[in-house]
């Protein structure tokens, strides 16, 4: 099939499955995927500037119908999700006036890539860590022995990084924000932090950065990983939009591209969000482990063949 | 594999068929009516284009949500 505005020839099929992969990446994890689906486009001979304008258009509609599922399983955290959209806008501008300034200087593509091996190997190994360790602490509660099923459906979360995350909480710098849906009381400023780092690693890495969102909203907000995923898509809703605006003004977006990706991601993202019902926090926290991973192989595989995916 | 988890995979399959037939129906009628006009809009009027970008994808979303929703439902009743 031809798509005239990105000029390319691509199976629709291939875009469909893509979009399904992606979709159920998302709808489990709360991410973007713009990991795959950049590389995914790029495969198929999508300039770099398409491929990156047209994953975000793609990812706002796979970020409704998955948001949207969530909500109704109430994983949602509108207020939140609604400042830290603020946040992300921002930080997401900073972001990329830092690409802009080292495009200058000449050395974007070594310091962008070293950021990301080091940021993407950073979340797993700690990802890991944590979610291991509260995995066999909450084995060691001989007491609560629920099962993975009640601990999922009750949303209650247990972390080993518990104990710092409560320090955060604890910090009363005016003005708090009540959160009845999170159940917490937080700082504005907390927040507005986590989504500015966000924002920032989105503008600077590329796609929707809910790699350091989701992490972020559970070990330094204390958000339960449930909520964390659902209200991290509603948060891409609003930044991925403004990005798609920004994009499609400068041309980078083929949106009849993102149309058709979006087909399989819908079905996708409805199977990822109705098997986050069965896992219980740690372990959905465990199994986002690899894709942080994947980022980081794609990486080291550009700066060591010199191919650009 | 208990009948349960049997009967949800046989209207999971059942749905993805009929979506696919959908979706196929749908890449070549809208996209080919769409196509030229999109083209044409990002080629002269770059803002609208981005706004009927955002439109579209966002509305895509709510209707294939909504006809997925459906169309379980739909399956799952006749299959109880």
């Amino acid at each position: 099939m031809f798509f005239p505005i990105s000029h390319s020839h691509i199976n629709p099929i291939y875009l469909a499955v893509v979009g399904f992969v992606i979709g159920i990446l998302g709808g489990f994890f709360g991410v973007g995927g713009s990991f795959i689906a950049g590389p995914a486009l790029r495969l198929m001979g999508v300039d770099w500037n398409y491929a990156v304008g047209t994953d975000l258009a793609h990812i706002v509609g796979k970020s409704i119908v998955a948001a949207r599922k969530h909500r109704t399983l109430g994983n949602v955290d509108l207020k939140l999700g609604m400042i830290m959209a603020l946040g992300t806008i921002g930080g997401a501008e900073g972001g990329a006036q830092l690409i802009q300034a080292l495009k200058r200087a000449g050395n974007v593509n070594t310091v962008v890539s070293w950021v990301a091996i080091i940021v993407y190997g950073g979340i797993s190994v700690f990802m890991l860590w944590e979610s291991h360790t509260t995995l066999k602490l909450n084995k060691r509660r001989s007491h609560r022995t629920i099962s993975d099923a009640k601990a999922a459906e009750s949303k209650a979360d247990h972390s080993a990084f518990g104990p710092v995350t409560k320090t955060i909480q604890q910090l009363k710098i005016w003005p708090m924000i009540n959160l009845p849906t999170s159940g917490i009381q937080i700082s504005l400023w907390t927040i507005l932090a986590v989504a500015v780092v966000g924002g920032f690693f989105s503008g600077f890495l590329g796609g929707g950065a809910g790699y350091i969102r989701m992490p972020s909203m559970v070990y330094v907000l204390g958000i339960p990983t449930h909520l964390a995923v659902g209200t991290d898509l509603f948060e891409i809703i609003i930044s991925a939009s403004y990005g798609t605006f920004t994009h499609a003004i400068k041309g980078n977006v083929d949106i009849l591209i993102a149309l058709v990706m979006h087909t399989g991601a819908v079905i996708g993202a409805q199977i990822g969000v109705v098997a986050t019902q069965y896992f219980a926090g740690p372990k959905i926290r465990l199994a986002f482990v690899p894709l942080p991973l994947i980022g980081a192989g794609i990486v080291v595989y550009t700066l060591v063949t010199g191919h650009k995916l | 594999m208990k009948p349960d988890a049997a009967k949800s995979l046989r209207v999971f399959a059942a749905e993805l068929a009929i979506y696919a037939v959908l979706v196929t129906a749908y890449f070549f009628l809208v996209l080919h009516v769409l196509g030229d006009w999109l083209y044409q809009l990002e080629t002269q009027h770059r803002i609208l284009y981005a706004v009927v970008a955002i439109l579209l994808i966002a509305g895509q979303a709510v209707v294939l949500d909504a006809v997925t929703t459906v169309l379980f439902r739909l399956l799952r009743r006749r299959w109880r």
